[in-house]
């Protein structure tokens, strides 16, 4: 048998099992269900794991548990992470440029520049870990010998229900503004184009995100949304994704535990950003701190 | 000497010879098929008002346990409390079995649970290592039932069974048994996990009995392996052998490691399919744990309105 002639015959294609991430691993559906993802010509493409409302269940436990490393780590040491995400997405840019092309009907060179905006969308974040204080923090003038100050503090545990149409640049850019500022994500990726969001995972573990910061979890938004949205331990939703049926829907199962929700707003990805989705899942601590005694002649200092 | 055991046992008790020969002639143990036939018991599911049931059963045959060098009064009338009413917010919930304390926290436990069925078990002869003298080890127990101990669980000597003087061992467990006297009931700690081998812990669990346990337990929880599914079915098929041979029923007690509702549904599937309904109860088995508590509710709240609940609507312990 000739060397040449086995290379040049066709090599048996490797399909790539996508598989969901929770915890820092990546396990199959407990379900053992799949369902179909083709591209924008309903082409097949892969099998993805169909998440039930138990897979939703073990992420939010899972990103319970990350949640007092994650929002006890310094801003900086956050923000060096999420660079670091950049730089682990930027080494395998090529691969998702055809995820995203695939997923959305893009020529190369556009998905080539989605792709972009999304590395360049960590970057701008990961600089915002140790500003967002200063910018939505400070201290506050009282009647009294105190300082006064204020400083935001994670919500804790974010379920985020991620755009359905834009599968990256709309995915990341709802990923990033949560864990920034220390909450932990439980997201649930694009129905019809899941391929990127479960490519992300794999970027994640490999960026020195600790496991289960963000979980993801591929499938119907309308099966697992409801449980999380009324589930006890998780305290924020991001409604980025659902449609207004479902918003409201989840919104209204949100109340119970009184979550923080952010509606559906316009969804141009593109555009800057702003600090209102790192800010809606932030709340404000206050603490008096006494000034110490103060002298005869005023102040002791 | 004193001798519990039934009159069938009676000769095996006669000499350190004779308890040797009749431990050692116990059937071995399969170690594969003792952890397949475990491994296979837990994969039942049990469902909706199975699980109702379950629940609430494995609630009622928690030891609410506290054995921290830290333990306070404070902690311990918490603890109380949360054993009466493990769910304030749900009265239905039913009370845990007993509350488990070192012998110095008998009296306030007991204060704190006076009017109430949950008892108080103490754990006593110098655990959890058991290295004391056997003197020590009695005034320990004697301690705890004087304030009132309604359960004391006791520590074999693991370095005496390990060396082979069985009839040491099982001559402390009938010291501590006479010293309970019909005061307290009394449960035998083997710490399976320092036993090595099943086969051991077979032994151990018949020397137990012989001694006088009315309860066998696994371990202290003070040890990296504590209650397993596997050393839990030998004690089961123990407590089964047993009561068949003697006609004398003993309970049996699991703890340490066991967290989660699916873990404690595990062990009642192997109890139910061991030794049948007659140990389902919480006079017969009984779960020493205190994290698993705290788990049970969170899902019986989930039963009961259907979303899933938070540590945020528990007590922290």
């Amino acid at each position: 048998m000739s060397e040449t002639s086995s290379s040049s015959s066709t090599r048996l294609s490797v399909f790539k099992t996508y598989k969901l991430y929770v915890g820092g691993k990546f396990p199959r559906s407990e379900s053992g269900r799949v369902y179909e993802v083709s591209d924008s010509k309903g082409k097949w493409l892969a099998n993805a794991p169909l998440s039930s409302r138990k897979d939703a269940r073990d992420a939010v436990v899972a990103a319970r548990k990350a949640f007092g490393g994650w929002s006890g780590a310094t801003a900086y040491n956050r923000g060096q992470i999420l660079y670091r995400v950049a730089e682990m997405l930027e080494g395998r840019r090529e691969q998702f440029v055809r995820e995203v092309a695939d997923a959305e009907g893009l020529s190369k060179s556009k998905a080539g520049a989605v792709v972009d905006a999304a590395i360049d969308r960590w970057v701008w974040y990961a600089g915002w870990t140790d500003k967002i204080a200063q910018i939505v923090g400070g201290a506050n003038p009282v009647a009294g010998p105190y300082f006064n100050l204020s400083t935001p503090e994670p919500t804790g545990v974010v379920t985020v229900v991620a755009p359905q149409e834009s599968s990256f640049l709309g995915l990341v850019s709802v990923i990033a503004p949560v864990i920034a500022t220390g909450n932990t994500a439980v997201v649930i990726a694009s129905e019809k184009a899941p391929l990127p969001a479960l490519s992300l995972g794999e970027v994640l573990a490999t960026s020195d995100l600790p496991g289960g910061v963000v979980n993801i979890l591929s499938g119907k938004a309308a099966e697992m949304g409801p449980h999380l949205a009324a589930h006890q331990d998780v305290n924020a939703i991001d409604l980025a994704g659902a449609d207004s049926v479902l918003a409201t829907e989840l919104e209204i199962a949100a109340a119970d535990n009184l979550k923080r929700v952010l509606r559906p707003g316009a969804a141009d990805w593109s555009a800057d950003p702003g600090t209102h989705r790192m800010t809606a899942f932030l709340e404000t601590k206050t603490v008096w701190h006494p000034t110490g005694s103060l002298g005869a002649s005023g102040s002791a200092y | 000497m004193p001798t519990n055991a039934p009159a069938a046992l009676a000769d095996a008790t006669a000499s350190d010879a004779a308890l040797r020969r009749f431990l050692h002639g116990l059937p071995g143990i399969d170690p594969v098929g003792l952890e397949a036939r475990a491994a296979s018991l837990g994969t039942r599911s049990i469902k909706t008002t199975a699980k109702a049931y379950a629940i609430d059963l494995a609630i009622s045959m928690i030891d609410l346990t506290t054995l921290e060098g830290a333990d306070t009064p404070g902690k311990v009338r918490a603890l109380a409390a949360k054993a009466v009413h493990p769910d304030p917010l749900d009265r239905t919930t039913p009370a845990t079995a007993a509350v488990c304390v070192y012998p110095d926290m008998v009296a306030t436990a007991k204060e704190a649970l006076k009017g109430s069925d949950v008892k108080v078990a103490s754990v006593a002869t110098a655990f959890p290592a058991g290295r004391a003298a056997l003197p020590v080890k009695l005034a320990d127990v004697r301690d705890a039932v004087a304030a009132g101990a309604d359960e004391i669980d006791m520590v074999i000597d693991r370095g005496a069974f390990l060396a082979g003087h069985y009839l040491k061992v099982y001559e402390e467990i009938a010291a501590v048994k006479a010293e309970c006297g019909d005061k307290a009931r009394l449960k035998v700690i083997f710490e399976t996990g320092e036993l090595s081998t099943y086969d051991n812990i077979r032994r151990a669990s018949w020397l137990g009995m012989m001694g006088g346990a009315d309860f066998i337990k696994t371990s202290t929880g003070k040890v990296a392996v504590n209650a397993t599914p596997p050393n839990t079915l030998v004690l089961l098929e123990a407590v089964r052998d047993y009561r068949a041979q003697t006609g004398v029923q003993v309970g049996v007690k699991p703890a340490g490691g066991i967290r989660s509702t699916k873990d404690a549904i595990k062990f009642l599937v192997l109890v139910n399919e061991t030794v049948g309904e007659d140990w389902l109860d919480n006079h017969w088995f009984r779960f020493g744990a205190s994290s698993l508590l705290n788990d049970l509710l969170m899902q019986r709240q989930k039963l009961a309105t259907g979303r899933y609940s938070g540590p945020d609507y528990v007590t922290v312990d």
